[in-house]
């Protein structure tokens, strides 16, 4: 590796606050942190070097020194009252991660059904350590990533739903993660998600940063689909300009099962997304899509890879990106069908808007097939408005600025038709053109902004 | 109202337009016709502000205004219409939305509050009529998968609900078939008033069986070379362009 400047910080504090971080989580959760640890020295950060992370310098984000709540000191804040929603008209069964502690001093009457789970991921894994133990850090493997690695070495809490075999949950379940800080933060969150044969639910988890100081988040979703289920996750990012993020989300998915990711970045300032997801299973359907909107020196890089084990599944993938100014965005799809997985039916799309000279936009799609009755698709574009559209409109008195509003907001129209849920479709394709007329700078949802 | 007065203009460089003079009252129809490159859709194009095209000479008033001043949002706003020969597709956008920014740009150019969504919808209805246009295109997407004659009732649709002052005609008749021809050139003459004009360019005479014109001109490179009364048009269509150019001297 590199030499490891920038994880020598994070070494040493490891070593330094190890009692710490174990006696503020649970057995499940520190059982894996040794062999984390190593994984991390072996593998340091990503280097820029590499294929897969050419656009994102890991190691100076992590650089700076950033304030880590080992101790797990209370953040005197309480999200109901800072948070209004940003989806009203939603009924949702709200919950707030702050920084990276399950908030549970308060919690919403949500009625959920028998034997779901739905709150912090170090209650429950001490409350249920076997079912936790079978999933906990099982779809994402310390041994491939060094940010993955860093995450599972340091992490003490979190959000876990879980929903028991043929429950169906109709409400949605909204997650909000909240930084919230007069400091520097880093937060190592992790989200597992568990969905036993034939459950349904929908989570929808939206990041805001409250304060101006810097923030740093690592987070580490568990998705777990057994057959039959039905899962939505809708991710929307509304953080700040000075909010750097990486986000690893990881889906298993067993026969017959539908999954649905949505990515959708309004504000932020650097973000890495990537996903993993593996149909293990017959006939499972996987529908990952996302979009981002950048402006300023914003910055987002999409990695997905998605891995067909057997045959008869289908993916689905829709990205698109809109950059403004000098902002960065990288796609890096990779599509990988295994020997045998025959009848595979696999599409990627990746489309991009660069509204100015200088903004850069970086695609690479990856097709790995070893199957030979397979649909695969690829289709990647990144070009300008169009100018005849602009003029057309024009010519009927609407101004260039609310033409080019438009059309960009026809753009990314269709991620937003992928979302399966009517309220938050309405809603986003608000956020989506308030945030095209530059009234989104700020985070939207928190009344102490001011 | 429109005085175009030694109108150059050129494309790419290439000069297209060598000095046009033309004076459209309110009320008047005028149809300007000619062979193909004379310049009449570059005409049409300049007109309304097509930053493709490079005004070098002459100018333009609109009502008393400098039109080659004017943004093309103005100029619309100010009450030019054009319908465009190739009605351009918008996916993503829908007629409903995209109409009803124009109508309140319109609206609030000229001190007005927007409209209600019953009243915009009751005005949409009753323009949609005009031209028959059935209300599922009216709920798709701008043009997106229209056939020809479909896009060219659009226009008109379009030109219905902002009722402009003075509509320019690009060659809506061409790949119109019969019926599509009557319900567009009826659709114009219906919303025809003594307060507004029009410019309608066409190579045939066939539109102007129904839609009359007063005078028409013949434009041949880059100038009108003839102006007359509507019977211009059926001496064109009998004699053909090769009259003209015999008469300026190039063949």
């Amino acid at each position: 590796m590199n030499n490891m400047k920038a994880e020598q910080q994070y070494i040493e504090l490891f070593a330094q606050c190890e009692d710490l971080v174990c006696r503020h989580a649970s057995e499940v959760m520190n059982a894996p942190r040794a062999q984390a640890l190593a994984d991390f020295e072996r593998l340091g950060f990503p280097s820029v070097k590499g294929e897969d992370y050419k656009y994102t310098d890991v190691a100076l984000a992590f650089t700076p020194d950033y304030g880590i709540n080992i101790n797990r000191l209370d953040i005197p804040v309480n999200p109901y009252d800072v948070f209004r929603c940003d989806v009203p008209n939603m009924s949702t069964s709200l919950y707030f991660v702050v920084n990276d502690s399950f908030y549970d001093k308060e919690l919403p009457k949500a009625n959920l059904p028998e034997g779901v789970y739905v709150g912090g991921l170090k209650t429950f894994t001490e409350q249920h350590p076997e079912i936790a133990a079978r999933y906990y850090g099982k779809a994402a493997s310390s041994s491939k990533d060094g940010i993955i690695a860093l995450n599972t070495m340091l992490a003490q809490d979190g959000f876990v739903l879980y929903i028991p075999k043929n429950v169906v949950v109709e409400r949605p379940i909204q997650l909000v993660n909240i930084f919230r800080s007069d400091v520097d933060t880093m937060a190592n969150r992790r989200i597992l998600v568990i969905m036993e044969p034939h459950s349904e639910a929908k989570l929808l988890v939206c990041d805001h940063s409250i304060d101006d100081v810097k923030f740093l988040s690592t987070q580490v979703i568990e998705i777990f689909a057994g057959e039959g289920a039905y899962f939505d996750y809708y991710d929307l990012e509304e953080s700040s300009e000075s909010t750097t993020r990486f986000s690893s989300l990881h889906v298993k998915q067993e026969a017959s099962s539908n999954v649905l990711v949505n990515g959708i970045t309004l504000n932020n300032g650097l973000t890495r997304n990537n996903y993993y997801i593996e149909l293990n299973g017959e006939n499972a359907e996987t529908n990952l899509c996302g979009m981002s909107i950048l402006d300023k020196q914003q910055q987002v890089d999409t990695y997905s890879h998605i891995t067909h084990a057997v045959s008869h599944c289908t993916s689905n993938e829709l990205f698109k990106n809109v950059l403004n100014d000098r902002a960065v965005g990288a796609f890096s799809g990779r599509i990988f069908v295994k020997e045998g997985a025959q009848k595979t039916e696999a599409y990627q799309t990746n489309r991009n808007l660069c509204a100015t000279r200088e903004a850069r936009m970086y695609s690479k799609p990856q097709l790995e097939i070893y199957a030979d009755d397979v649909k695969c698709s690829h289709g990647m574009t990144t070009g300008q408005l169009d100018e005849n559209a602009l003029f057309y409109m024009q010519s009927r008195g609407i101004p260039r600025d609310e033409a080019r509003m438009l059309l960009s907001v026809a753009f990314t129209a269709d991620v937003i038709d992928h979302v399966r849920l009517d309220v938050l479709k309405d809603r986003l394709h608000k956020l989506v053109e308030k945030r095209f007329r530059g009234e989104l700078t700020k985070c939207a949802s928190c009344r102490i902004c001011k | 109202m429109l005085e175009i007065k030694n109108l150059h203009a050129n494309v790419n460089g290439k000069e297209i337009l060598k000095g046009i003079n033309l004076s459209v009252k309110a009320g008047e129809i005028h149809a300007i016709m000619g062979p193909n490159g004379s310049g009449k859709s570059t005409l049409s194009s300049v007109l309304v502000g097509n930053p493709a095209f490079e005004v070098t000479e002459g100018e333009v008033t609109f009502n008393g205004k400098d039109l080659l001043e004017l943004s093309p949002e103005d100029r619309s706003r100010e009450g030019i219409f054009l319908s465009f020969q190739y009605p351009v597709e918008i996916p993503g956008v829908s007629m409903v939305n995209f109409m009803r920014a124009a109508l309140n740009e319109h609206r609030k150019y000229n001190g007005q509050p927007p409209v209600s969504a019953t009243d915009f919808l009751k005005l949409m209805r009753e323009k949609r009529a005009i031209v028959e246009l059935d209300n599922k295109l009216a709920n798709r997407s701008v043009n997106e998968g229209f056939s020809g004659g479909e896009k060219k009732r659009n226009e008109i649709f379009q030109m219905a609900m902002l009722e402009p002052k003075l509509a320019i005609l690009d060659e809506t008749d061409s790949g119109l078939d019969i019926d599509a021809l009557r319900i567009v050139a009826n659709g114009v003459n219906k919303l025809r008033t003594p307060e507004n004009a029009a410019i309608v360019i066409t190579h045939y005479q066939r539109l102007l069986d129904y839609i009359k014109p007063d005078v028409v001109h013949v434009l041949y490179k880059g100038r009108i070379v003839k102006t007359a009364g509507p019977e211009l048009a059926l001496e064109l269509e009998e004699k053909g362009y090769d009259w003209i150019k015999k008469e300026m001297g190039d063949e």
